[in-house]
């Protein structure tokens, strides 16, 4: 099992605005391996979102290593590709055709080409019909989809995904982890997906990560996720079993940060 | 989904009747404001110092005739036209740059800070002393009343782009220029096209208070020789000849923004 990213002892330390530190990370060592469907799960404010935006390469760790495939992480890169949870990171400007074909236009490849690459991908994420539409004219999971197909169609090593589906509807939502399954099933793209929802994470991932609670978050624990395609579903036992394992991991810590939101804001 | 006919031409039928009441609105709006200076003038002031629309319409025309309002009015609109011109330009790229960078940020705000509260009207002393009562006077005035509106509101356009958009194109594997000429500046376009309008309004008041203290033509002297004389029907052939010139020039304007920066429009 090859580590496609290696995250090893790693610390972000934030300096605030009145000079005290604010340490979101520490401590925080995990592999993921080529291929899996990876989990991040914890509570609100655990400094999830802090490990997805050190492996993007957004901000440099203050202390620990961080590499993929062996490379130490210098900056961002088209390697590593995120799906953001709001839709503010669609060029408004662009159709979605133009936004899908954006990290092929900047490589260099030529119009025709990248054109038919972009609208396989929509097609693929079900928005072959919307393509010359505008981001303002498409709703909030078309958009999230747009995403997808934009980030797919860069052919990533690696999909980062911070709580790609926390805006969307309930429905909307169970739509679009099926999607992203399938699309999973069919690519083997080696994915880090972070969410605070249980379910979503023993139904869409191979392996699932709890997070302590922040400050100084580090990994709890990890849970194989060893379910086939018809066992991810709520009712069956296997699923239960994972959910009832996962769930005693975090619980503690969601306590603990309920806790320590609440004394910190008689504090202040 | 299939559109009958039918439907579709119900809603065009709607549209045009929309499109019908709304120009008919405007219409209105204009037919009523001559009657109100018609009934202002000829039954509630009484004077030879307040002419009804009439006599200043057939002014309007014998100065059509002769040619002379076109020289004066032509004079003013090509100083705006020029000095907005540099002004724009200037205040894009100065903008650009205060926006993009802390350093430029910090080293121009000295001048941006201090010279933006002194108006461009001030300024007239200065630009007579050093450029004479030509053309360059009045082109360095409206230049310098353009500069700084649209240099801030770019600036603001730049430094509000959504970090998202940024990290997002970073991870598509662009490069900074690909940034700044894919992302940062197709995003700050509405700021600059409406820091551009706001400025266009600022230099039709700057040309006239320039050309009443020191010109030999345009509207503003036209203003000042006529009330010299005490040509009052000239005063407001003036006046009416920069209302409708500041019309015709801001729908010339919004027309552009439709035709050619639609996605952009800040006025849509």
């Amino acid at each position: 099992m090859s580590a496609v990213i290696s995250m090893n002892d790693l610390e972000k330390r934030f300096r605030s605005r009145l000079g005290e530190d604010h340490v979101a990370v520490d401590g925080f060592t995990l592999e993921i391996a080529s291929g899996e469907f990876f989990c991040l799960l914890g509570p609100s404010g655990c400094g999830k979102s802090t490990v997805l935006s050190l492996v993007a390469g957004f901000e440099p760790p203050t202390r620990g290593r961080l590499a993929i495939d062996g490379v130490p992480i210098t900056g961002p890169g088209a390697d590593r590709a995120v799906v953001f949870q709001g839709d503010d990171s669609l060029f408004n400007w662009l159709t979605a055709r133009q936004n899908v074909e954006f990290g092929l236009r900047v490589a260099g490849m030529a119009a025709a080409a990248r054109r038919e690459r972009a609208l396989h991908f929509l097609d693929l994420v079900g928005l072959r019909n919307q393509a010359e539409r505008y981001p303002s004219e498409l709703s909030g999971g078309m958009k999230q989809r747009v995403q997808i197909a934009r980030v797919l169609a860069n052919e990533p090593k690696i999909m980062l995904m911070d709580e790609p589906f926390g805006a969307l509807d309930a429905q909307t939502r169970l739509l679009m982890q099926e999607q992203l399954a399938a699309i999973w099933r069919r690519t083997r793209i080696s994915i880090l997906f972070i969410t605070h929802d249980i379910d979503e994470a023993i139904t869409l991932g191979t392996r699932i990560g709890i997070m302590r609670a922040g400050p100084r978050a580090s990994l709890k624990a990890t849970v194989d996720v060893d379910l086939d395609v018809a066992q991810r579903q709520r009712t069956d036992p296997a699923f239960v079993r994972i959910y009832g394992r996962v769930y005693d991991l975090i619980r503690d810590e969601v306590l603990k940060s309920v806790d320590r939101g609440m004394s910190s804001g008689a504090a202040a | 989904m299939p559109v009958s006919a039918a439907s579709r031409e119900r809603r065009l039928a709607a549209l045009a009747r929309r499109l019908a009441v709304d120009f008919g609105l405007d219409a209105l709006g204009f037919v009523s404001l001559f009657a109100l200076w018609y009934v202002a003038s000829v039954y509630l002031v009484h004077s030879v110092l307040f002419p009804p629309p009439g006599p200043v319409l057939w002014r309007a025309i014998e100065m059509i005739e002769d040619g002379s309002l076109f020289e004066q009015v032509g004079a003013s609109l090509q100083r705006i036209l020029i000095g907005f011109t540099l002004g724009s330009l200037l205040g894009v790229a100065l903008g650009l740059l205060t926006g993009s960078f802390r350093p430029v940020r910090r080293l121009l705000s000295a001048y941006v800070e201090t010279l933006r509260f002194i108006p461009a009207v001030a300024m007239i002393t200065v630009a007579v002393i050093w450029f004479g009562i030509g053309e360059a006077s009045k082109i360095f005035i409206i230049t310098y009343a353009t500069v700084f509106v649209v240099l801030i509101t770019t600036a603001a356009g730049v430094s509000g782009i959504a970090p998202n958009k940024l990290r997002a194109a970073q991870s598509l594997g662009a490069n900074r220029a690909q940034i700044f000429f894919l992302v940062t500046l197709p995003a700050t376009v509405p700021f600059i096209l409406t820091g551009m309008r706001v400025a266009m309004a600022n230099a039709f008041t700057t040309i006239v208070a320039a050309e009443l203290v020191a010109a030999n033509e345009g509207i503003g002297t036209m203003l000042w020789n006529a009330r010299l004389y005490m040509l009052v029907d000239d005063i407001f052939v003036a006046l009416a000849a920069l209302a409708i010139l500041g019309f015709v020039v801001d729908r010339c304007f919004r027309w552009l923004v439709f035709r050619f920066a639609g996605r952009y429009s800040p006025l849509a």
